[in-house]
Formats: C-alpha cells, structure tokens, sequence
C-alpha cells in the first residue's frame, strides 16, 4: 500500500499522468470537434442533395406528368449508391420507390425540415435490413407526394473512423505517457534522487561527499555546481568549528585542570590565609589567560567565518601601521632592540582597521618575544638577551597587486616544514615552550588576512645569505602580507595561505 | 576582560579599590543595575556597595526600564540580554523621553559590530563579559562625571601641572614640559578624569583608539615615558599606579 503510494507519489508519476491528462483532454477536444463539425456539414450536404433531388423530381412532373416522374424516379432507384425514393398518393398507395413502405404518418408533415428515419431498401424485390436515412417530403400537385431520402451510413461511417481515431489516439497516448514516465523517472528525476541521495549521506555526517556534474552544462550540472560550492562552504566552516571546539577542549582544559588542583591543594592546606591568597590571586591570573584565549578563538572564528558585521573601508595601510608602531616603538626600545619602521605616503589596502592593527600587535608581539632568543647563546633572563643585536622590521611597499606589508626580525625564523602549521590554531613550534602565549596570534594573523584576500608569506629574514645547512645561526622570520587591490572580490577566502 | 599587570605577583592586587585607595574625596554614586543572573547582579551590589556607592537591582527589563525612568541615577549598568525586554531597546527608551542617565553595556556576545550596536542605540561604554570588576568601577565612575561640565574647561590642572588643550603646551611648576602628540593626548585622558582610575584598556580605546588588548603591556612602558616628563624631575609624583586597575592622576595634597 505504501509502496504504490510513495510510486504515485513520484514526481515521475505525478507528471506523467499529468501529461497524459492534458494530452487525452487535448485528443478529446479535437476528436469531437472534427466530428461534430463534418457531421454538420455532412447533414447539410445531403439536405442539399434532397432538396436539388426534389426539385428535379418536381420538375420532372411539372413538364411529363405522373408517368414521366413514375419512369424516373424507377429508373433513379435503380442506379447503384441510388438515393431514396418513395412516391404516393393522397391515400397512401405506392406508386413508385424503391424503400419498404413505412408510416404514414411521416406523409402528414408535408414540406418540413428532413428528419432521420429508420427504413429498409427493397433490392430485386427482397427487403433489406433496415438503415438509418435523412428523408423530407414534398407534396406535388394532384395530391402526390413524394419522399425523398439519402442513407447517412456516409456520415456513420465517418463518425466510426474518429471513434477509431480516437481509440488509437488513446492507446498512443498511454503508451507516450508511460514513456515519457520513463524518460521522466530515468533521466531526469534520477539526478534528483541521485541529489537526494547525497544529500541524505551529506546529513548523515559526510561532508566530503559532493554532487556529480555530467559535463553537459544543463540545468542539474548549474545546481550541482551551485550546490558543491556552497556543500564546500559549509565544509569549510564545519571543520572549522570543529576545529574551534576540538582546540578548545584540548587546549583549554588543560588550564582548566590546572587552575581546579591548584583550588584543591589550597583548600587541603589548612589554616594559612597567605597561601589562599596566592592561590586566588594566581587563580584569578589564569582565568583571565583563559578568557583571553577564549575571545581570541571566538575572534578567529568569526573573522574566518567572514561574518558580516565587520566593517571594511578604504585605508591607508601606512597610516595604520605608523600607528601601531607608534604605540610599540617605547616597548621595543625599552627591549633594546631597534626599530625601524619605513612607510610610503600613501598604500591603500580595503579593510577594516582595528583587525589589521591587532594583526600586526601580534606579529609584533611574537618578534618581541623571539627576536632576542638567539641573540644570546645562553638561556638567560630578558636583561641578557636583550644586549644582542635584536632588529624588528616593518616595511610597507605600494606594489602593482596593491599594498604589501612585511614584519621581519633576526630571531630564530621558522623552519620552511613548519610554516604551514604555526598558522593553525594552538600550534606552537618545541622551541617556544617556554615562552608564554596561546599558539593564537599567527592564527589570527592568518585569518585576518584571509578575510583581506590577502596572501600571507612566512620567510627566513636573511635566507639568501645564510648557508641553509647551518641551522644554528638565526636566520630571522619575516612575515610578509600581500593586500590585494582595493575591493577586490571578497571569494576565494579558503586557500589564503601559500607557504613558500 | 582586561590582562591584570602580570609582572606583579604582590599581594592585595585584586583588593577592590576601595575610597582609601583613591584618596579622593569622592561622592558616592546611585548605580542601577539590570542584570537577571541573581549571582552577578548580587556579586555587583556588594562590590559596588564596598566601593562606596549606593547599588540598586532590577531583575527583569521590564523592571529596570521602570525604574531608570523614574528614579535618578548617576549610571546605569545595563546587561544586553535581558528576559522581557532587550537591554538595547531599554536604552533607546531612555534617550528618546530624553533622559539622559549615562550607560554602561555589558555584553557577553563581546563582538565588535555588538559593541557599535550598543553605542549607536545610546550607550555610553560597553564592557564584554566576563570583565574585572575594577575595570568595571573605573568605567562607570568615568561615566558618572560626564554629566558634568568640566570636559569643557580648556586647561587642565593637577597639583601644580597645568594643560592647556587650545594651546597644546603642558607646564609644571612654571616649567614647560615637551610632549610628543600622542603623550599630550595621554596626559589629556588622565588629566580630565584626575583623582579617577582610568584601565589600561581604557587608555587604549580613548587615546589611541583600539578595542584589543596586546599581549605586551605597551601601555606601561608609554606611562613611564610620560612619568619621566612630567614626574621625574619634581619632588612629588602626581602619576600613580594602582594595582590590578591602572593609573591614576592626582595631587596628594589635596
């Protein structure tokens, strides 16, 4: 039961049958409109050939008489296919005819409209079968009156032939449904349930899946590809997102873990208020490091996610990292490091620019935190390491793709194999252990470009100069990111990231 | 929201700034709070009520829409999501009967476009939760004096430091001070909410006019350029650190 209502439910049944409705209403119309159509014209017909019929006849008596008519109208009714004819008297006797006698009653009515009549043709004096005719009488002179008739089995005939047609016409019409059903179910609602079908396994939690383009540019491949770019959007949320929450549980628990034992081994110590001091104090510490690890996740997602709501204008790269350099230069003086900062007039870049800004704090912020590493060969407190000759660099050029901005410094660079991955969130490169900080400021870097179009290059500061084999000398890291012309368009968001 | 100073590991750092730490003859401020989590709006009561300031409680937006209409308020502390009624349309309310009670909006969605959301319905501040209570009382205190007409004057003076914003020159006891633009307009923000703690969050969205925090302190090492010209070669320090909170500029004297 089910199963034949789910068939009907079809969109293959359902417009087929609608199809053939249309078709067979189409048929129907047509078949009776022809037949009724000739049918009329067929019946004037034959009233023109008895009307001309009797007028010859009425002649015919008017110049020979009764005998005259008599002799005509038996020679008439002998000719083969020959028309109707019966002649009478005011009494009703048959003179001449060649129709079996009927009721005389039709005799009364004398010179109206022809009316159809059942009679039987008498042939070499035998009596036929009975026949429909179209028959009218006229009266002659001398109380004579003669019937004058034309068997419509023409007409009949005809009429048989369209209910004939319109049978066939039936018969191709069901066959023309049930192909076009075919074709309908086969060629065209297959890709639709072939859509359907990876769509069900799509929901069922493989998004790899994607939906198959035949190549012949049709409707379905326009939807296909439509669809597949929009399935490979959401992919590249969700993983996202499951990223975001994969990190989170693994990177913010352990925090987490960390600041409840510490709670708990107070509370076990008893009795020394200064110690549950220290404890909140380093409690209330960690939790605001978590906070901020948590806002710079949420932040990254949202700016990877492009959501709208992030106002982009038109800027001058230049302006806004004499501003932010600015606001560094005091610290990294204050590091021992020098400094140097060289802006054009003028480098527009379209975006928005507090993200641009905490972009280039964190590439900064890692420069301060690693340029002096190596500078200094000892592990050594910041006053030693700060006596080398530590260099952070920001450049910005007006190039003909549009603005380029690069923050080099001679700290220890990032080796060409792990460049990919100090861009992913959390990742931290061994050497960096003990450095604090969340593995989430080149993420956001990275993203922030991305929501640019802006390619983003990782580099060894001095890579040309320096032997590739001698790894314990600094090599330095340059960060360089290349805005595009201005509003360029806001597509390709997913492969931002090219690792040189 | 706001990093703490993480260099120092001394104790009563996260003490409340309470009046004897200001030292500032204070006037106590009546602060309505909407808030429908009972243990913030509780926690905040008592915090602000310890700071001096006279707290009251509105659970529901309904409520506090009431209330900030009809009683006098030096601020309102307004949660963005609120049960019956959003804490935005409580604002827009507010400003369009033409009372004109400053705002402050706290926000757990803490989203830039949330930020200019709240600010263009008529919010004065907006602080993302979960934010450092000092961080809060500063801001709110900020708010409280915006009423008043002293951001009109055009010189500034502490003790015997004197600004001049038509003029842009700074003079300390008859000496004139040389400041580059961006420590001018530092001195400025301090100097306008003199004897307030300012966050260094706010600093950086006031006078330099980003809404992020950096990982580093730059805003320390800035105060104590600023301290090296104006403090350093005079007796009596006017700049002042307060611990867990910020700076703070003020003549002890007085």
């Amino acid at each position: 039961m089910t199963t034949i209502g789910k068939f009907f439910r079809t969109t293959a049944i359902k417009l087929s049958l609608i199809y053939l409705a249309v078709f067979a209403g189409f048929a129907v119309f047509l078949v009776l409109y022809l037949n009724t159509n000739t049918a009329t014209l067929l019946t004037r017909q034959l009233n023109d050939t008895i009307n001309a019929e009797i007028k010859g006849l009425a002649e015919q008596y008017g110049q020979r008489g009764l005998p005259g008519l008599i002799a005509l109208v038996e020679r008439r009714s002998r000719q083969p296919g020959a028309n109707l004819y019966l002649l009478v008297n005011e009494s009703g006797n048959v003179f001449a005819g060649n129709i079996a006698r009927i009721s005389p009653s039709l005799f009364q009515n004398v010179n109206s409209e022809p009316k159809e009549i059942r009679y039987r043709l008498i042939e070499e004096g035998t009596v036929a079968e009975g026949h429909t005719a179209l028959v009218r009488v006229f009266e002659l002179r001398g109380g004579f009156k003669i019937l004058v008739g034309r068997d419509v089995g023409e007409r009949e005939a005809l009429q048989e032939v369209a209910r004939q047609t319109f049978a066939i016409a039936g018969v191709l019409l069901v066959i023309l449904g049930l192909i076009s059903w075919v074709f309908v179910s086969r060629r065209v609602l297959k890709r639709i349930d072939a859509v359907s079908t990876t769509t069900q396994s799509i929901i069922s939690g493989d998004l790899s899946r994607r939906l198959q383009i035949t190549g012949s540019g049709d409707e379905f491949d326009r939807l296909a590809i439509g669809l597949n770019a929009m399935l490979s959007r959401i992919e590249e949320l969700m993983h996202g997102l499951k990223q975001v929450s994969d990190n989170i549980a693994h990177d913010l628990k352990t925090p987490l873990t960390r600041l409840r034992n510490r709670v708990e081994s107070t509370l076990a110590e008893e009795g020394k208020s200064d110690g549950y001091r220290d404890a909140l104090e380093m409690t209330i510490d960690e939790a605001d490091q978590l906070i901020k690890t948590f806002n710079a996740l949420l932040l990254i997602a949202r700016v990877e996610a492009k959501a709208p709501g992030e106002a982009m204008d038109d800027l001058n790269l230049s302006q806004i990292v004499d501003d932010v350099a600015e606001l560094y230069e005091p610290l990294v003086e204050e590091q021992g490091m020098s400094f140097v900062v060289s802006t054009p007039d003028k480098a527009p870049v379209y975006g928005n620019r507090e993200l641009i800004s905490q972009a280039l704090a964190n590439l900064l912020d890692n420069a301060l935190k690693y340029a002096p590493m190596e500078t200094c060969e000892t592990e050594g407190t910041s006053e030693a390491s700060s006596k080398g000759a530590a260099k952070i660099e920001i450049t910005v050029q007006k190039n003909q793709l549009g603005s380029f901005l690069t923050v080099s410094d001679n700290g220890p660079g990032i080796d060409e194999d792990s460049r990919a991955r100090v861009l992913q969130r959390f990742s931290r490169l061994d050497s960096s252990r003990s450095q604090p900080g969340s593995g989430l400021g080149l993420s956001l870097v990275s993203a922030v470009a991305g929501l640019h179009n802006a390619k983003i290059t990782l580099q060894h500061t001095n890579a040309s100069s320096i032997d590739s084999s001698d790894k314990s000398k600094p090599r330095g890291l340059s960060v360089s990111i290349q805005f595009p012309e201005q509003r360029a368009t806001a597509n390709n968001a997913g492969e931002l990231a090219d690792i040189k | 929201m706001t990093l703490s100073d993480t260099s120092a590991g001394n104790t009563n750092r996260f003490a409340l700034p309470s009046r004897n730490a200001h030292e500032t003859p204070k006037e106590h401020m009546k602060i309505l709070i909407i808030e429908d989590d009972q243990e913030a709006a509780k926690y905040l009561v008592k915090a602000l009520t310890e700071a001096g300031h006279v707290a009251d409680h509105a659970a529901d937006g309904d409520t506090g829409a009431h209330k900030a209409l009809v009683y006098d308020y030096d601020v309102l502390i307004v949660d963005r999501m609120l049960p019956k009624r959003d804490g935005l349309s409580i604002i827009e309310d507010l400003r369009e009967r033409d009372k004109q009670t400053p705002v402050m909006i706290l926000s757990a969605l803490g989203q830039v476009d949330d930020r200019v959301k709240g600010l263009r319905a008529g919010g004065d501040d907006y602080l993302p939760k979960p934010y450092a209570f000092s961080e809060l009382l500063a801001r709110i205190e900020v708010l409280a004096r915006r009423r008043k007409p002293e951001d009109v004057e055009t010189i500034y003076t502490v003790g015997d430091l004197e600004l001049d914003r038509l003029s842009h020159t700074v003079v300390r006891a008859g000496q004139n001070i040389i400041l580059q633009p961006r420590e001018f307009r530092l001195l400025e923000y301090l100097m306008r909410h003199a004897g307030h703690v300012v966050t260094r969050t706010m600093l950086l969205e006031n006078v330099w006019d980003y809404h992020f925090d950096p990982q580093t302190n730059v805003i320390d090492v800035h105060m104590s350029r600023l301290r090296g010209k104006v403090d350093k070669e005079f007796d009596k320090p006017l700049l002042h650190t307060v611990r867990g909170a910020g700076y703070v500029i003020r003549d002890d004297n007085r």
